[in-house]
This record gives C-alpha cells, sequence and structure tokens, in this order.
C-alpha cells in the first residue's frame, strides 16, 4: 500500500492504496464522487474525464499514486453554492442528454475546451470533445449547449 | 478491468531512476505518462513486478533552445509541445502530427518520449521525428549517448534504448520556415493511424528546394520516403504527383480490419501528395 494526499472538489484526503488503483477507482470507492462514472474501461469514451490541476484527463487511465500532491475537480465540484456550473445549466437548458451516462465526462471536457479556447467555432467545439463518446449520439445538441456556454460567457465578458 | 498488482517507486531524479532500474533489471517497466501503458496494463497484456514512474523528474520535462536545435525534454506532455514557441517555428511539422494525437485529454497526459519508446508503428511521433533528422539522448548506467533517429527504430514495439536505458531527450534541427503537413487517415477522429503521412519542405521561387517524409504505419517502424523526397526537389505544385507514386517503394504495411496492405500502399501516394501540397502553401 502506498499513501497519497489527494485535493479533490477543494477537500484534501490522506488514503492508503495499492499503486494499481485507477484513479477513477479512488475516486468513485475510496472518496465517494460516484457522479465520475466508468464508461467504457478502455481509455476510449471519456465518460470517466476529470480535471488534474485543471487539465482535462481520462481518471481510468490514471494511477490514484500519479495524482499523489496533486488537486482533482470532478463534476460533483462544479457548481458553486447550490448554483450549477455555467456548462451544466448550457447542457440542461439545450437538452444535451439523453440517457446522460456520458455527461459528467463531457461537462469536463467542455469546461476544459473553453478554458483553452473561449470563443470556439463549431468544428473547434467537435475537434475539442473527439475524446468523448455519446452512444445514444446526441452529438448535435452537446455542440450547442458548449456554444451557448461559450455565448454566455462572453456576454459576461463584456 | 484491473491491473496486476506491481510495486511502484516515484524516483525524483534521473540517478535515482537509473539505479532503480539496474537494481530491478527486466521486471520493471518505466511509466510515463501512461497512456499506453495503462491500458496495457488493464488489459493484462503486460504484468511488470515494478512499475517506475518519470513523472517527478522535473529536469526530464520542459522545452529549450539548443542553439541549432530544438531539445525536448522526454517526458514534455504533447499538450505542451503543441503549445510551444519554439515546436511551432523551428519543428512545425512535429507540432502538425501532435495536434493529432488521439483526444485532448490523452494529450494532457501523454507524452512525447512515451510515445517513442513505446514504439507504436502507428503512433504518430515517429515519423515526424524520423523526418526532421532528430537526435535521441539516452541514458545509462555507462552515461550519455546520442542515437541519430533513422538508427533508434528497430522493429515493432523497439528501439535502440536498451535495458536500464531511458529516453531522456529529443533534439531537432531547426528546420526554420519549412512548410509542414502532417496527413493522418482515420475512421474514427481519436483512433490510431490507418496510415499517415509527415511531409515537410523548403520552398525557393515556387518550387521545392529540400523535402523531407515520413511514413506512419507504413511497416514495423516509422519509415522516410526517400525516393520521393528525391523526386521532390525542382517540383512546383502542379506537378507532385509523379514525385509522390514512389511513395509506397520499399515499404511493408500491415493488413488488418481497416484495409490491407495493397490498399495502405495505394493510400499513401495519395495522402504524401496531399501532405507535400498543404507543406508548400506553409
Amino acid at each position: 500500500m502506498t499513501r497519497i494526499s489527494v485535493t479533490v472538489d477543494g477537500v484534501s484526503y490522506t488514503d492508503e492504496v495499492e499503486p494499481r488503483t485507477l484513479l477513477v477507482h479512488y475516486l468513485r470507492e475510496v472518496v465517494g464522487k460516484v457522479g465520475t462514472v466508468v464508461g467504457c474501461d478502455t481509455s476510449n469514451c471519456g465518460a470517466c474525464t476529470v480535471h488534474l490541476d485543471g487539465r482535462s484527463v481520462k481518471s481510468c487511465n490514471v494511477l490514484a499514486v500519479q495524482a499523489d500532491g496533486h488537486e482533482v475537480t470532478t463534476i460533483e465540484g462544479l457548481a458553486t453554492n447550490g448554483e450549477l456550473h455555467p456548462m451544466q445549466a448550457a447542457f440542461h437548458d439545450n437538452h444535451a442528454l439523453q440517457c446522460g451516462y456520458c455527461t459528467p465526462g463531457m461537462i469536463m471536457q467542455a469546461v476544459d475546451l473553453l478554458r483553452e479556447n473561449p470563443h470556439p467555432t463549431e468544428d473547434e467545439i467537435r475537434q475539442g470533445m473527439e475524446g468523448n463518446l455519446c452512444r445514444c449520439t446526441g452529438y448535435h445538441n452537446i455542440v450547442k449547449a458548449v456554444a451557448a456556454a461559450a455565448g454566455a460567457s462572453e456576454r459576461s465578458d463584456a | 478491468m484491473i491491473p496486476a498488482a506491481f510495486d511502484y517507486v516515484a524516483p525524483t531524479s534521473l540517478d535515482e531512476a537509473l539505479s532503480v532500474l539496474a537494481e530491478a533489471g527486466d521486471d520493471a517497466k518505466v511509466l510515463a505518462g501512461g497512456q499506453s501503458l495503462l491500458p496495457i496494463l488493464r488489459m493484462r497484456l503486460n504484468a511488470p513486478e515494478k512499475v517506475v514512474d518519470l513523472g517527478r523528474i522535473e529536469a526530464l520535462r520542459g522545452v529549450r533552445d539548443g542553439g541549432d536545435h530544438v531539445a525536448i525534454g522526454a517526458m514534455t506532455p504533447y499538450a505542451d509541445v503543441l503549445g510551444d514557441a519554439l515546436v511551432r517555428e523551428h519543428a512545425g511539422l512535429l507540432a502538425r502530427a501532435v495536434e493529432t494525437v488521439a483526444d485532448p485529454q490523452i494529450r494532457h497526459r501523454g507524452t512525447v518520449g512515451g510515445a517513442l519508446v513505446h514504439a507504436d508503428p502507428a503512433g504518430d511521433v515517429g515519423a515526424p521525428v524520423l523526418a526532421l533528422d532528430a537526435t535521441m539522448v539516452v541514458v545509462g548506467p555507462g552515461g550519455e549517448r546520442t542515437v541519430p533517429a533513422g538508427e533508434f527504430f528497430r522493429d515493432l514495439f523497439e528501439t535502440a534504448v536498451g535495458d536500464g536505458e531511458l529516453l531522456t531527450e529529443i533534439r531537432i534541427p531547426k528546420h526554420t520556415g519549412w512548410g509542414s503537413a502532417y496527413e493522418k487517415f482515420v475512421r474514427v477522429s481519436h483512433q490510431w493511424s490507418i496510415v499517415a503521412v509527415a511531409a515537410t519542405v523548403r520552398v525557393e521561387g515556387g518550387s521545392i528546394a529540400e523535402a523531407k517524409v515520413g511514413l506512419t504505419n507504413m511497416g514495423s517502424t516509422p519509415l522516410r520516403a526517400t525516393a520521393v523526397e528525391q523526386a521532390l526537389v525542382g517540383s512546383s505544385a502542379s506537378a507532385l504527383a509523379d514525385a509522390c507514386a514512389a511513395a509506397a517503394d520499399g515499404t511493408n504495411p500491415p493488413s488488418d480490419l481497416n484495409g490491407d496492405a495493397d490498399y495502405r500502399r495505394h493510400l499513401v501516394t495519395v495522402l504524401t501528395r496531399r501532405a507535400v501540397q498543404k507543406a508548400m502553401e506553409g
């Protein structure tokens, strides 16, 4: 077992983990952040996307020990004071989910996309979301939601 | 899917990493960004006794100006290489290829050095590194040695990096002012290349003065299309097809569900023409 200290959604945790524990399993089973889901388990689908030190990663493709000393944000850490994050609100407003399983990963990647490129074109949104799969194939409204969230932040900038 | 149990070591210096590797011998596996290794461990295609994580060695990260070359630390993530001004100005071809690797999440974690040592023939960084005549810096118990990219890739998943050695830096001669393009053919955007072509050209007076072309997934290692490079010299944009027809010469592409070898031999001539055309445009 290896002792790790990780900050998850603003709270520090210190735990003993097996080195082979994947970050996603640590988050779900030890910390209790079940909002982050396991989708394909092959690092293809992006459903398990979280932010590690502010950058999106697939948490099934990172070991918990690699996150030692680092900061993780999950879908559960996006809302503040009961207010949905603008990206969560945009997904809600635009019907950007059907079964909803890919949604936590989609939203985490979409937040990262706007961090790197605050005003993406439609094509840039599709490229930026290439690592996230929706098996309901609801991509059209997902792209609309990301564009709407980008537009909302543009208005609040002005 | 959960990997088999292993011991984990995260050295904080290169010397410490080398001594851990020397002690562990064949039982150790080196972890760089983990974007290829972790799927392999999860599927239990490999079950090392010890995993040596290079992620805590700061000295292996970052891009610096080496004078006549750009030096890329082996543990620099794709995303940092992509955003680096030196790489974009002097090694544009590498940036063009890196932006096509997998997806943004993978590019945040995966490293250029890790991918090169993993040496998957369908990986996207081998061909540009080969085409740009890079030099690899390899460090082991006996000290440091340099290996030209042309001698680095030995076979499928096999490189010149020996037991107990580590790739520490990739030195890319500056190709300032060269145009470049990476033409990647895939069915699903974040997947491995079925075939891809890395081309960079120096244009003088509307025609090609020098050309360098690397091929992805046309054999067990990345390959150089030397016949095309020679035939392109003196070509203008309107007369590329003939020169690019030789792109499959000397290749030995795989046959799989994405296409058989003959399909790839044809595809590579088309992608080479497109890549060179785009490279000439900038």
